[in-house]
């Protein structure tokens, strides 16, 4: 029974179920449990979450990524002006875009791993000069900050930004699995999944924990630090450049505005899933719940009969608890050998 | 004197960085099955010398042989492929990760084919406890358990098994018992004393000189980086090392300095 507690997911999901309840009990005069209602939250989560696994990763691997809120738009502007500029067709865009942001991961790699700066303000440098690049740019180039989005065809749009419903029947019998969701959540869940199989299953997860528990010992051991690392960083803001995308083919405009708030968001969720911001622990599937957990948070006050205003004061001691819960459960986890066996 | 060959050999090795000399004509032999304990005080050069020995540094001057061939290590990791291993004090264990996935840190087994490798969980820990076990740390039986939450003693057990198990023929232990209690020092002395059982050459660094003389067949007294005595078991006693490793200064002069100094000026 106890063995439960300590498996390292448990707090994020103890975490979710409680704010779950809360906000079921709360919010059920205003359908926060409906399909429409759920998705509400489960697309904001998305976007969140679809960077918040690899700024895990890194976490993991004792490094931090606050590049990514200059990434959103960067990722959004370079489809949009490689499509309407350039007119070029959107796969093209796409993979255009993803090259851009992989360059500049190369390149927050490359500074952590060479210089020893930390990665805190080496990503805090690049997160300044990727904005700044977005408004030049974007400004010389197009004479404009916000780009209309060209040549996006029903495929790309089903699968970057569209709205997805799955309901059976009509009438009295219908059955709404689910309403209303992104193209990104569903993006989201299968990212999600190729990295639980990289953390958790292939060798490279290994490789990653071992980085955040001792680099010199990882190193000594053989592994690949310094081009994980790099890796790892390239990851990061390639997701970043995909939530931009979805933004964009979804709005159908691109804007170069940096999202601030996103660095703060996917910390909070990567920190309220369990991952220790000191390396060396951390799991996909805690960092999914934290996502939720933050994503209910952040939307679900709209749901309660609570004044908007505490939404931030919410999201503040949910912080506080969770990651005293999760401080608990993990020195639970270190703690279960040493228990004395009876014979 | 044994005819053996020793495994590992530095000849006339000298190290400097730059103008300053760290270690001047250092001659040192270990052989199979034998504990080479290196004493000294801090800052006598004994990390320079395992650095050395480990290919972190090169020497300046004179050479290294393996089982008499001269060789040079341009990386660790070429020292690593020849056999030497260097356990540091917690070096090689990570806390948060568990036992089986400690062990196989960098060299992870592996099932499935193509990208769809996945680390072998199972035969992973089942190694990991087996040779832990192997080393008569009989308490570790899950390779589930995470490293954080083993005692120091265990510890630094486990990250010697897992250099033997990965091929270690010289293993040099960095102060291993240093920031240990009474029993888990055992405990690692007594692992020592199981590695040089299995024929491993081990290099013993450490400024204690019960553990030292506990398990050690051969002593070298390192002083500001020159090889100040070098002694088989049982030729000095106790308070001659301790004399040997404060610089060659007689610890009783030391002492009764001290107690004149007391006497001087008591306290108020």
């Amino acid at each position: 029974m106890l063995n439960i507690f300590r498996r390292p997911e448990a707090g994020a999901a103890a975490g979710f179920i409680l704010i779950f309840i809360f906000f079921s009990v709360f919010g059920w005069e205003k359908n926060f449990l409906t399909p429409l209602g759920a998705s509400t939250w489960l697309n904001f989560a998305s976007k969140v979450g679809i960077m918040a696994i690899p700024v895990g990763f890194l976490m993991i691997a004792g490094e931090l990524d606050i590049s990514v809120g200059a990434l959103i738009p960067a990722g959004g502007i370079v489809l949009a002006m490689a499509t309407g500029l350039f007119g070029l067709n959107i796969w093209a865009g796409i993979a255009l875009s993803f090259c851009v942001a992989g360059f500049i991961g190369y390149i927050n790699g490359m500074l952590v791993t060479r210089t020893q700066v930390p990665s805190l303000i080496v990503t805090l440098a690049t997160l300044f000069v990727v904005a700044g690049l977005n408004a030049y740019i974007s400004k010389q180039l197009a004479g404009t900050t916000q780009h209309s989005l060209k040549d996006v065809g029903p495929i790309s749009e089903f699968l970057m930004g569209d709205y997805h419903s799955l309901i059976f029947g009509d009438g009295d019998s219908k059955i709404t699995i689910f309403r209303s969701l992104q193209s990104s959540f569903f993006i989201w869940i299968g990212f999600a999944a190729v990295c639980f199989f990289v953390l958790h299953l292939s060798p490279w997860g290994n490789w990653i924990f071992a980085m955040g528990g001792d680099q010199d010992s990882a190193r000594n051991a053989g592994i690949p630090t310094s081009r994980l690392k790099i890796a790892l960083f390239m990851l990061s803001a390639m997701a970043a450049a995909m939530v931009g995308m979805t933004e964009a083919v979804l709005a159908n405009t691109a804007s170069t505005t940096t999202q601030f708030g996103m660095i703060f968001n996917t910390i909070i969720c990567v920190v309220v899933g369990g991952v220790l911001l000191t390396g060396g622990f951390g799991t996909v599937t805690g960092t999914v719940l934290g996502t939720l957990t933050f994503g209910i948070v952040f939307q679900g006050i709209n749901f309660t009969t609570f004044d908007k205003d505490l939404n931030m004061l919410f999201i503040g001691v949910l912080l506080l608890v969770a990651v005293l819960m999760n401080d608990t459960f993990r020195n639970l986890a270190t703690s279960a050998s040493t228990a004395k066996k009876k014979k | 004197m044994s005819e053996r060959k020793p495994v590992l050999e530095m000849r006339n090795v000298d190290k400097s960085f730059g103008p300053i000399d760290v270690l001047h004509d250092i001659n040192l032999k270990v052989h199979e099955g034998e504990v080479l304990c290196l004493l000294g005080d801090n800052g006598a050069g004994k990390s320079t010398l395992i650095k050395t020995m480990a290919g972190v540094h090169q020497p300046t001057r004179g050479e290294m042989k393996m089982d008499g061939k001269a060789v040079r290590f341009n990386r660790p990791k070429e020292a690593q492929e020849m056999g030497i291993a260097t356990v540091h004090q917690f070096g090689g264990t990570y806390p948060l990760m568990s036992i089986g996935r400690n062990f196989f840190a960098g060299v992870e087994p592996t099932k499935g084919w193509g990208p769809f490798k996945i680390f072998d969980r199972k035969t992973a820990n089942e190694i990991a406890v087996r040779e832990v076990q192997n080393f008569g740390i009989t308490r570790i039986d899950d390779g589930d358990r995470l490293v954080g939450g083993l005692s120091g003693g265990e510890r630094q057990s486990l990250a010697i098994a897992r250099a033997v198990y990965f091929g270690a023929r010289v293993l040099i232990l960095d102060e291993p018992t240093a920031a240990l209690g009474v029993k888990q020092a055992a405990h690692v002395l007594r692992i020592v004393n199981e590695a040089k059982r299995r024929g491993l050459a081990v290099i013993f660094i450490t400024h204690q000189v019960m553990h030292a003389m506990a398990v050690g067949d051969h002593f070298a007294v390192l002083i500001r980086g020159a090889i100040a005595a070098d002694f088989r078991r049982g030729e000095k006693s106790r308070e001659e090392i301790a004399d040997l490793m404060a610089g060659g200064e007689n610890m009783a002069s030391l002492e009764a300095a001290i107690d004149a100094d007391v006497q001087e000026h008591p306290a108020e």
